[in-house]
């Protein structure tokens, strides 16, 4: 992106930015992962399900280097592995949020046969790195196309499961009582963070996937109390640190996820710290319960 | 189901709620008590007591259809519990809303309103109708935009019951709602529980440690202690003669000048907890 100044004229800017395909194909994957991580983020946020998620892209690390040694594209390779792996720790414990100490050891072991299935490729250590921190400028026709099918099967399937997942997320006893499936319910939001995360990976690598899973959920549950108002803040979150990422790093020497994170993070203490203390008072609760 | 009708229609031989014979609770190998034997009518209110262990959950559990008997049977309505009664109302045992947990109250009773339909509703009105509705009947309309980390352990339970009461069910299972309340938000949630009874005939069955405080409320209660279950008006069951023939050791029943009760002899500390 080096030699290119910033025009200041924003029409212009982007008009020359999308004359590179490889620019084009950044913003379309891009806006599509930021979509889904902002919706799958939110589920993963209510479960505590965060370090799953992390664990799970790990996983995917192993299918991602193995999928390299064979000569495939890596996005196979990560969902293979993902989807196996979430499917599996949902179904060996239905609440494999909080089996850390479980989820640990297992992704530590994923990670090493990653490192082992690098180190027996032969080709450039480039392919390791972009794996573990994304990247997005090198994404191909297909990988768009690709990442076009795995967004739309999951904004399908939580259409559908969106109400009964939400309630089994935050009262999980009260809905099995009420006949609920909720260990399905469970295995199906592992598979949903495992399509999210591979196709995620693309854009922030294994190893930030956090700060698109993870954070634009976490900050737009400081802002509204709705669920689908959540989601929505969260989705615009991580649009908006995606598009400002990939239009920086347009005419910035460094990588893109390194301004996606960088962008994320800066909201998050904003929200976290300056926020909190601006936002309106509550009504007392003491004034409440004396009526009451 | 509607949520403002269904009103009471007085019939002239009233189904029992609940019936258990010769039941025998837990597992083959883990029986948790046996031969209990009674029956529960429509518009009760039910104390469910025994010290911690004893088996008290292991009821609720047999009602919600999430564990079979391991012998003798119960009856629900005339028919064997099953799993995703919308009959049954639900507040299980918990002990906090995790505090990241920002979802306002209402969200949380509409959802138990229409969180078991699959796909989406735009128009989501009869759902946050019944919700407000049932958040009124607690007394808690003014916690609907609250967030539920932010509320107090009194008023969580007042949200819970609500959740317990949108599905419009005929029998309430309460486990524990006055763990970690003071003494007044205790018997305010009490005399919550005893007007939800009377004015719409539900019938309730609440667990609890002591029931002392219960005690002017209710119309029976079950006992639940070492392995067997002792059931009728409290008056009758709670007798140093009737727990002593039950268990065959000697029990006593102690008054107080107040017409608090405690019991000794079978487990300690479970009187006045």
């Amino acid at each position: 992106m080096n030699s290119l100044t910033f025009n200041i004229n924003l029409f212009a800017a982007l008009q020359q930015m999308f004359q590179y395909q490889f620019m084009q194909h950044a913003f379309e994957a891009g806006t599509l992962v930021a979509i889904i991580a902002g919706i799958v983020g939110y589920f993963v946020v209510l479960r505590r399900s965060s370090f799953a998620a992390h664990a799970l892209s790990h996983i995917g690390f192993a299918g991602a280097a193995g999928a390299v040694l064979f000569g495939i594209s890596p996005v196979y390779g990560l969902l293979l592995f993902t989807t196996v792996g979430g499917s599996m720790m949902a179904a060996l414990s239905p609440r494999a949020a909080h089996r850390d100490v479980h989820i640990g050891t297992v992704l530590a072991f994923m990670l090493g046969i990653g490192v082992l299935f690098i180190s027996l490729y032969t080709g450039y250590a480039t392919e390791a790195y972009s794996i573990l921190f994304g990247e997005i400028l090198g994404i191909s026709n297909s990988d768009v196309l690709l990442t076009l099918v795995a967004a739309l099967i999951i904004i399908s399937i939580i259409a559908v499961v969106y109400r009964p997942l939400l309630f089994a997320s935050l009262d999980e006893d009260v809905a099995e009582a009420k006949g609920m499936p909720t260990f399905l319910l469970g295995i199906i939001f592992m598979i949903l963070v495992a399509v999210a995360t591979s196709i995620a990976v693309q854009v922030v690598g294994v190893l930030l996937i956090f700060s698109l899973m993870v954070t634009p959920a976490a900050i737009a549950q400081q802002l509204a109390k709705r669920p689908h108002h959540v989601v929505i803040i969260s989705v615009a979150i991580a649009l908006m640190a995606t598009w400002l990422g990939l239009f920086t790093a347009f005419y910035e020497p460094y990588p893109v996820s390194f301004f996606i994170t960088s962008i994320v993070f800066v909201l998050y203490l904003l929200v976290r710290f300056v926020y909190r203390r601006i936002r309106p008072l509550k009504v007392s609760q003491a004034s409440f319960q004396n009526a009451a | 189901m509607t949520i403002t009708q269904r009103q009471i229609i007085p019939s002239p031989v009233q189904p029992k709620v609940i019936t258990a014979e010769k039941l025998i609770a837990g597992y083959e190998d883990n029986i948790v008590w046996r031969d209990a034997n009674f029956t529960i009518d429509r518009g009760e209110f039910v104390a469910v007591i025994g010290p911690n262990g004893a088996g008290k959950t292991t009821l609720f559990r047999l009602l919600l259809g999430l564990q079979r008997p391991a012998g003798g049977t119960i009856k629900l309505f005339d028919s064997e519990p099953k799993r995703g009664n919308p009959d049954i109302g639900y507040v299980p045992q918990r002990h906090l809303i995790d505090s990241e947990t920002n979802v306002e109250s209402l969200e949380l009773v509409h959802l138990a309103f229409c969180g078991h339909r699959w796909g989406f509703h735009l128009s989501a009105k009869t759902g946050r109708k019944a919700a407000l509705v049932a958040l009124e009947a607690v007394g808690a309309t003014e916690l609907a935009h609250q967030s539920l980390n932010a509320l107090s352990g009194g008023e969580l339970q007042r949200i819970f019951l609500a959740e317990a009461l949108v599905s419009n069910p005929s029998l309430l299972l309460l486990d524990e709602p006055l763990a970690n309340l003071d003494i007044r938000r205790e018997n305010d949630l009490l005399q919550l529980v005893n007007n939800v009874v009377r004015s719409r005939s539900v019938t309730a069955l609440l667990i609890a440690h002591n029931i002392n405080p219960l005690l002017s409320f209710l119309d029976k209660v079950i006992y639940i202690a070492n392995g067997k279950v002792a059931t009728g008006r409290p008056k009758e069951v709670l007798t140093s003669e009737v727990l002593s023939a039950l268990y065959g050791v000697h029990i006593e029943v102690l008054h107080d000048s107040r017409g608090n009760i405690a019991i000794v002899g079978i487990e300690e500390h479970h009187g006045d907890e």
